[in-house]
């Protein structure tokens, strides 16, 4: 943190640049990243999930519903390659719309949780003072009540079926705690050092600064968190719908999907097993993905070696 | 420390405050809790329905209502906080809320607990463990296992541990795990040892898959921390004067990392109570987690929102207890 960047070039994070004058910072979190095997493998496994949630079911020939011609408990075959439920469902067509379902609310959640938590954190830090502590007391509130336990009872409250969104909005409005932390941590030290002080003598007002000279260099920091956010919010979704309080039938999802197997478990397992990888494997991406990234955009926070 | 805990304590009610004004709102705002019954077929007569209004205090304002919820002043003598009374309940007249919480919650703490102390206790040794081996395989290892453990959902990986528990049973011949129950009715009228192993077949499997989640992350933690602390000055001059490694790891190293993770695992209590509701779901005890689907089953506003503050009250005692222990592990702080 030493030499201090003005902002001419906004978008550019805090990473130390050693020996790589030639090249753009991008480039240099772009090789970073790439270097990160764990990170990278991650990535393809992930967008191809992503591609198969969202074009796959224009390409299969059943989708969520039942259907009549769909016989009853068939274990996985040629003609249902991931069996089908005992109502009558195929349950690969289930899997995609549930993962599409899943991955909507995540994103969803991410981008509402980045945008408040990040505002709020910056704003926080910025002001210092009672309206810091004022501001972080309200963040303590949120860290206090179980995320699952508050969004499933919200969810569950509002009677007459819930869609993805209504469960985004809802998960979306308690999930931001952790990112102003974060956001706040690093405002604290940023708004100590030169380019502020500038800004502020040229006369830029508080949100101009908080907006285009604060978050930029935050960056690094909030992308890590937002994606690691994602993970956050497909596990909540999932517990919220394992319960029954999330994503309402017909519309499925995969933690709901679970929630129906789990007496099949033993007796029909293809119901039962597929969903939780798929979870597994998309959590386990966007973690890696998030490693990946903070070693890219702060080398210093290491967690595992590349 | 007396004067410090005290201030602790205080300090706590505007945020509980807070989080009440927060937890009543919300769920006062999101549902009705006499939806089931406006929606009966055929409908209800007009005065069942005001009766029940009245009954439930909907008749009243919303300011009113958090008024009546928080001090019982103006009441039916059924409700307010202040007064150890937590409000009527829809499930039926007689279903007394505060009584049935906190019977569940004995069950609850029992696996959260559980869970908590085996969780901590293999979080700081396999953090210390990789710290010391850093890059080893079994480093390699334990950081594989935090990142499959933290990208597990809680209530898939309980399904399959009660598979497995069923099929060992299979295998053995013999019922040593217990995959359905919190066996508090089984342990009635047994002596200690029949209470001992009563509870290692119903506790075991519950506590293994809800210590999972937060032992990985706590691990990593606690990895962290201590390859801080050993790569400080102040544990080479503990070297350099050729103290033995034992014991510059155990008084000198570990008792500094010990310091992160107290605040990580009291903030991360929240996420152990979430990982509860799940668990207690999968293998059907009897706890908070099935007092809590009741009542959003039922629209019991009043016991949702004795739930949400007993939990937020959980979490603050927790972090107070973490704050205490500072004072413990850290030399440098005071309580004055």
């Amino acid at each position: 943190m030493s030499e201090t960047k003005v902002p001419p070039a906004p978008r550019s994070t805090d990473a130390e640049s050693v020996g790589g004058a030639e090249r753009t910072q991008l480039q240099m979190i772009l090789s970073r990243f790439v270097r990160h095997r764990a990170a990278m493998v991650s990535l393809v496994v992930l967008v191809l999930i992503v591609l198969g949630a969202f074009l796959g079911p224009f390409l299969w020939r059943w989708d969520h519903l039942v259907h009549l011609e769909i016989p009853a408990s068939v274990p996985p075959g040629p003609e249902h390659p991931l069996g089908t439920t005992t109502a009558g469902h195929d349950v690969l067509g289930q899997l995609m719309r549930g993962a599409q379902q899943t991955l909507k609310v995540a994103f969803t959640v991410s981008i509402m949780g980045t945008v408040v938590g990040s505002l709020w954190g910056a704003a926080s830090g910025y002001y210092g003072g009672r309206v810091d502590a004022l501001m972080m007391r309200v963040v303590d509130v949120f860290m206090i009540v179980p995320l699952l336990v508050m969004v499933a009872a919200i969810a569950g409250n509002v009677r007459g079926g819930t869609t993805w969104y209504a469960v985004a909005l809802i998960i979306g409005f308690f999930a931001w705690a952790q990112i102003a932390r974060v956001v706040r941590g690093v405002v604290l030290s940023l708004r100590e050092q030169e380019f502020v002080e500038a800004a502020k003598a040229a006369g830029a007002s508080p949100s101009w600064i908080i907006v285009r000279h604060l978050l930029p260099n935050a960056a690094g920091p909030i992308i890590v968190a937002a994606t690691l956010l994602i993970a956050v919010a497909i596990l909540l979704e999932a517990g919220m719908s394992f319960l029954q309080f999330g994503i309402q039938p017909p519309d499925i999802s995969l933690g709901q999907m679970i929630g129906d197997a789990r007496t099949a478990a033993s007796t029909r397992p293809w119901l039962f097993y597929p969903p939780g990888v798929l979870l597994l494997v998309v959590c386990l991406t966007i973690n890696f993905i998030g490693d990946g990234l903070r070693d890219a955009l702060d080398p210093r926070q290491t967690m595992v070696r590349r | 420390m007396l004067v410090y805990t005290v201030r602790r304590v205080l300090g706590a009610i505007p945020i509980l405050l807070l989080a009440s004004v927060l937890t009543f709102v919300l769920i006062d705002v999101s549902g009705d809790p006499l939806a089931d019954l406006r929606m009966q077929q055929p409908p209800p007569d007009p005065s069942v329905i005001q009766l029940q209004e009245e009954r439930l205090y909907l008749d009243r304002s919303m300011p009113e209502r958090y008024w009546l919820w928080i001090t019982g002043i103006g009441g039916n003598g059924d409700i307010g906080l202040l007064q150890g009374k937590f409000g009527p309940s829809t499930q039926s007249a007689t279903y007394d809320i505060g009584e049935n919480l906190f019977l569940r919650l004995g069950t609850t703490l029992r696996l959260v607990g559980a869970a908590m102390v085996f969780a901590l206790g293999l979080a700081v040794l396999a953090g210390v463990v990789s710290a010391m081996r850093q890059y080893s395989k079994l480093d390699y290892t334990l950081t594989f296992i935090g990142f499959l453990a933290l990208a597990m959902p809680v209530f898939w990986f309980a399904g399959i541990m009660q598979q497995a528990g069923v099929g060992f049973n299979e295998l053995v011949g013999s019922q040593v795990f217990a995959t359905i129950g919190d066996g508090t009715y089984q342990a009635q009228g047994q002596d200690l040892w029949g209470r001992i192993t009563n509870a290692f077949a119903y506790m075991t499997l519950p506590t293994i898959v809800l210590m999972l989640t937060s032992f990985a992350s706590w691990s990593r933690y606690q990895r962290t921390s201590m390859l801080e602390v050993l790569n400080s000055d102040y544990v080479r001059l503990a070297r350099a004067k050729g103290l033995p490694n034992r014991v510059v790891i155990r008084r000198h190293a570990l008792r500094t990392a010990l310091i992160p993770l107290t605040t990580v695992a009291a903030v991360g209590i929240a996420g152990i109570i979430d990982g509860a509701i799940l668990t207690e779901r999968v293998f059907q005890w009897r706890g908070l987690g099935e007092f809590f689907i009741a009542a959003v089953e039922k629209n019991d506003s009043y016991a949702l929102m004795a739930w949400l503050l007993l939990s937020g009250v959980l979490v603050i005692l927790a972090n107070l207890i973490a704050d205490l222990l500072y004072g413990v592990l850290d030399p440098r702080i005071r309580y004055e």
